[in-house]
């Protein structure tokens, strides 16, 4: 595994409110396999924002995205967003049962050659505390906490490179978070893969215990930046 | 042409018996009352409104049917058309840029197109701009596409501004944007369809269409009537799902762009 190998780059992110406030200002940093990132700051000091601007599912009005060193086309961003999979704080699932937002990927062209592996996810339910009876619960049954598993399952199933976790144990117990906490450590440790993943955070506990590089935003500009989060 | 042996022989309407008729907005003005509906002023307006309106049109069609020169013609389609587009958009509750555009491109092509086949395919005038053919046609395919059109935008605009969190989630698991857009277009369009084919279940049951009545008032045989109303019917349930379609493809190429980004801040509310 080479470690120094550069998945995700932004470069000099801006992005502007419709009234012409700065959102995001200038945010430049680098994400190398096996790295683990945070992502901090106050409440609408445009985490957030910085974590969709990296999914590039908003238009950004400077700087670019690189994804393994280079510029994404416009039909390349379907692949790229299969990839480095942005996970909203409040998962968004929809109708039908947990089997069938699991399946729902399936049905898209960048998933076309990929297969649904009901073990896998069985394996992995089973890491966060839940029976396999679980895939047969209702979408609009589940709790938050639950809700953030599907979420966190649905993504890991395409077997991305990135994942881009916004505050993704908020509505969790401890216990899970601490499952969850661990199933994501043994996920980017995996021998023979190139993963990383950048995590917002507001509690400098968790943050401590996940990350080994952290980026602090104020008001849209990056004011620290760290290797050592504690 | 369909109606070739029409012998016209109606009972001409004067003054007093339109008046009979306008008498009877009396029967809504005392429910008004009655109910306290508050509407008494609103249907005033509309009563003079509706004579007003159509006297003025009266004129302008005999004046305008008289007319011999195509282009005078056109500029008046286009005229119907340009109204026809701004007026759907104007039922549409949320908004976005470019939305008229979009409206007035759909509501001209889908109602251009179907009224060129019908004049030089199906009812065949000597001149496609004889006023009294193309005028009245255009004018009902126009009344519905513009119906389906606004239809399927308001549709489109609320289901993409209410299912934001599902459509991004969709483009966050590598859907293309037509992928995540699709279930809100087809939604949009079925709805923008939906009427014309519900008119069509019953017409001739429930009821009778205008232009088939005034038909049979002007002394025209029933099954002549009925053959145009049937061609009518078609005409207009192709405009009004070709209208849609363009509408509802046309603002979704405005609101995702080639980055497949939905652009959901161009969505505002009235």
């Amino acid at each position: 595994m080479n470690n120094t190998q550069t998945v995700l780059e932004a470069r000099s992110i801006g992005r502007n409110a419709a009234s012409g406030e700065r959102l995001l200002n200038s945010v430049t940093f680098t994400v190398n396999a096996g790295e683990k990132w945070a992502i901090t700051g106050a409440t609408g000091a445009g985490k957030t924002l910085l974590l969709r601007a990296l999914a590039l599912l908003d238009p950004i009005e400077t700087g670019e995205v690189l994804w393994r060193g280079e510029a994404i086309a416009d039909d390349q961003i379907p692949r790229y967003r299969r990839d480095v999979i942005f996970l909203h704080q409040r998962a968004v699932l929809t109708e039908g049962t947990v089997a069938t937002n699991l399946h729902q990927p399936f049905s898209f062209k960048t998933s076309a050659n990929a297969n649904h592996n009901r073990d896998a996810i069985v394996g992995n339910l089973t890491r966060l505390g839940q029976a396999s009876q679980f895939l047969e619960k209702f979408s609009k049954d589940l709790s938050g906490g639950e809700a953030q598993i599907v979420a966190f399952l649905r993504a890991m199933q395409l077997n991305p490179s990135v994942l881009l976790l916004d505050e993704p144990t908020s509505a969790m117990d401890a216990g899970t978070v601490e499952r969850f906490e661990s199933l994501i450590s043994d996920w980017i440790a995996e021998p023979r893969t190139e993963r990383a993943y950048v995590w917002v955070s507001h509690d400098p506990d968790q943050i401590a215990r996940v990350s080994d590089h952290c980026l602090r935003l104020e008001s849209g500009k990056q004011s620290n930046f760290t290797h050592d989060p504690t | 042409m369909i109606l070739a042996n029409t012998t016209a022989s109606y009972i001409d309407l004067g003054a007093a018996e339109v008046a009979i008729a306008a008498a009877l907005i009396l029967i809504n003005a005392a429910v008004s009352i009655a109910l306290k509906l508050n509407l008494e002023r609103r249907l005033l307006i509309a009563s003079v409104r509706t004579v007003t309106q159509l006297l003025l049109i009266g004129l302008v069609l005999k004046w305008i049917f008289a007319t011999t020169q195509w282009y005078f013609v056109a500029l008046i389609l286009l005229t119907m058309s340009l109204i026809a587009g701004f007026a759907a958009v104007g039922r549409v509750s949320r908004r976005f840029p470019g939305m008229t555009s979009c409206s007035l491109v759909a509501v001209t092509t889908s109602s251009w197109l179907i009224t060129a086949i019908a004049l030089t395919g199906i009812i065949r005038p000597e001149r496609w701009y004889q006023p009294q053919y193309c005028i009245p046609l255009l004018g009902m395919i126009l009344g519905n596409s513009l119906n389906g059109i606004s239809l399927g935008l308001d549709r489109l605009t609320t289901q993409l501004s209410d299912r934001r969190d599902r459509v991004e989630l969709l483009l966050t698991l590598g859907a293309t944007r037509w992928e995540a857009a699709s279930e809100p277009i087809r939604e949009a369009i079925r709805t923008g369809m939906i009427p014309i084919i519900n008119s069509m279940m019953v017409v001739g049951l429930v009821s009778l269409p205008g232009m088939m009545t005034g038909q049979l008032l002007a002394g025209a045989s029933p099954f002549d009537a009925v053959l145009y109303q049937i061609v009518i019917m078609f005409l207009i349930a192709a405009a009004t799902a070709l209208g849609t379609v363009l509408a509802v493809l046309l603002s979704y190429r405005k609101l995702f762009n080639s980055r497949h980004q939905f652009l959901h801040e161009q969505i505002s509310r009235d």
